[in-house]
């Protein structure tokens, strides 16, 4: 059996000042598998992600990357890995193209691999007009673009996407997501990627990992955690106002306002059954969307218990510290 | 990393830290220039005409090893030390952390870089002052011996700075309160010979004393100190600070949390 494209086994973190990042978590990613690492702000993922590209220094446990142990061999593991984080961390001031360049050289690679191999990037994620302007020149998606240019000039097998498309239009992140997937599938590249956009992650990610307060709470396949929804919750938009909410035998339903309610289905409930009440009772239906994405749903039942606004904002100070300290 | 890998790795390092000073020109390269034009002018000329000779030299060919040197110093060690913090500031330190380079050569390459500046500033003063004074090489290895270590260590110096630096203010402090101090008491501009014996012995402890007198006497063959002694404590001085560094960075001082 290949070696997963990562293994995590006992990681844990405890800053400085004692506080307790992660606690001791296991996580396995396959080899050319698109995984989502999912958690609430401050949870522990960047930590994770952190240790794992060597940005942050682990307190105990053990890091592989396709079967490389990162104590034993971090240089080889690192020719793995590519890496585009949360916050820009280029230089403003240097051309783009030099970015890339200048990445690749620090891996090592030749120039006559490295230029043809830049440009083909560039190009490909639409920077190549830009390729000789400053950095600090380019919009907010043109930047996260240059850092994914960045992350895959030496070709890693493991790329690693810390909200890629955050601050992105939506017509962009359509885009990203089809370049994202074009590496997964035809190139092999396997991905781990963390999002707020809990839609980007149910359409790209065959497996996922939540993790809250430090502990992977989730572990398991897309397909299978979406299964795990009970109730879904769709809106209804009436083409005449009510006054009060229809009762519908079997079903739950809610009045949002004068031209829409909220309508519960339990799994395996037929909807069908649901609009033929409805048209019986006079209620027209122009048109339904569900309230909150699938596995936005789940996600906040997971996460939101009554510790973690006491939680997040801990970690997310202890966060901060850190990174203060470290600058 | 194999042998050629390292290099094409420190290559770059090198060449990006020359394409960084060399952008931004106008503030790296020019006002060193225009500053020791100044000296010149007016210790070397104005002053320094009714000051006469020290140890039978004029006092305008006595001054430029030494104002030489202090271009040298101070651009060695604030380039590393601006570069490298702005690299943190930026996070673009990321971009080497994440990367199979070996820690020694960040170090190298950041301590060429800078190396490179001073060097280069040296050579840009070394020619503004042909206009003001004929200089000819007593010794040049010495010469180049003792500029490349200098440059060299205080390289390493200003990257030391820069990594326990935690905001733009920690890298000016040690140019301004250590530094420029160090280098004006440091035999620049006078002989240590018309000190009261008293301060002649406190200024005994000042390292710049030593690389100034040993760049003077590659220049022009006179120095305060013994030249051997001198040569053997700045390569001291670079084992232990590289020594230092190298361990810092390995430890993760400033950079990892």
């Amino acid at each position: 059996m290949a070696e997963p494209a990562l293994a995590i086994r006992g990681l844990s973190k405890v800053y400085g000042n004692g506080f307790e990042a992660l606690k001791g978590i296991d996580l396995d990613v396959p080899q050319g598998d698109f995984f989502a690492l999912l958690g609430p702000n401050g949870a522990g993922k960047s930590t994770t992600l952190g240790i794992v590209c060597s940005l942050v220094q682990k307190t105990a446990g053990q890091v592989s990357i396709f079967g490389i142990d990162i104590d034993k061999d971090f240089a080889k593991a690192k020719y793995a890995l590519g890496v585009v984080p949360q916050e820009f961390n280029f230089s403003q001031f240097e051309k783009v193209e030099d970015i890339v360049l200048t990445q690749a050289g620090y891996y090592g690679m030749p120039m006559k691999e490295a230029r043809p191999r830049c440009d083909r990037l560039l190009k490909d994620l639409g920077l190549w007009d830009k390729r000789n302007g400053a950095a600090r020149m380019l919009s907010g998606g043109m930047k996260r673009r240059l850092m994914i240019a960045r992350a895959l000039i030496h070709r890693p097998r493991l790329l690693i996407l810390d909200e890629p498309t955050a601050g992105v239009d939506i017509e962009l992140r359509r885009s990203m997501w089809e370049y994202m997937r074009r590496i997964n599938e035809e190139e092999g590249t396997s991905i781990i990627l963390t999002t707020h956009y809990l839609e980007e992650a149910e359409s790209l990610c065959r497996n996922i990992a939540i993790i809250n307060r430090g502990e992977i709470i989730k572990n398991t396949s897309m397909r299978g955690l979406l299964t795990e929804l009970d109730t879904e919750t769709f809106l209804l938009d009436l083409a005449a106002p009510l006054e009060t909410a229809p009762v519908i035998e079997g079903f739950e339903i809610e009045r949002v306002d004068s031209h829409q309610v909220a309508l519960s289905v339990r799994k395996g409930t037929d909807l069908n059954d649901a609009f033929q009440q409805l048209t019986g009772q006079g209620v027209r239906v122009l048109s339904m969307r569900n309230r909150a994405n699938r596995l936005e749903e789940l996600f906040v039942s997971m996460t939101s218990q009554p510790e973690t606004s006491k939680g997040i904002d801990s970690e997310s100070a202890q966060s901060t510290q850190a990174k203060e300290t470290a600058s | 990393m194999n042998t050629r890998q390292l290099l094409i790795s420190l290559w770059t390092m090198v060449v990006k830290e020359v394409r960084r000073f060399v952008r931004i020109w106008p503030q790296t390269l020019v006002p060193p220039s225009i500053t020791m034009t100044m000296y010149f002018i007016i210790f070397g000329n104005l002053i320094g005409s009714r000051v006469g000779e020290m140890h039978g030299i004029s006092y305008m060919s006595y001054i430029v090893p030494g104002l030489i040197m202090m271009s040298v110093i101070t651009n060695s060690y604030s380039n590393v030390a601006s570069s490298f913090f702005s690299n943190k500031f930026q996070r673009s330190v990321e971009e080497m952390m994440v990367s199979p380079m070996p820690n020694w050569v960040i170090l190298a390459g950041f301590v060429i870089g800078g190396a490179a500046r001073g060097l280069g500033v040296g050579l840009i003063v070394t020619i503004v002052s042909f206009f003001f004074t004929d200089l000819n090489l007593h010794h040049p290895l010495v010469t180049l011996a003792v500029v490349i270590m200098t440059a060299m260590l205080f390289s390493i110096g200003g990257f030391i700075n820069a990594l326990l630096a935690k905001k733009f203010d920690d890298i000016s402090i040690i140019p301004i309160f250590v530094l420029t101090p160090l280098t004006y008491l440091g035999g620049v501009f006078y002989s240590i010979d018309l000190l009261p014996q008293f301060w002649q012995n406190v200024t005994m402890i000042n390292p710049i004393l030593y690389m100034v007198n040993a760049f003077r006497y590659g220049i022009l063959g006179i120095s305060d100190i013994p030249v051997g002694g001198a040569l053997v404590a700045i390569a001291a001085f670079i084992v232990v600070l590289w020594s230092l560094a190298l361990w810092m960075l390995n430890r993760g001082k400033g950079i990892r949390s």
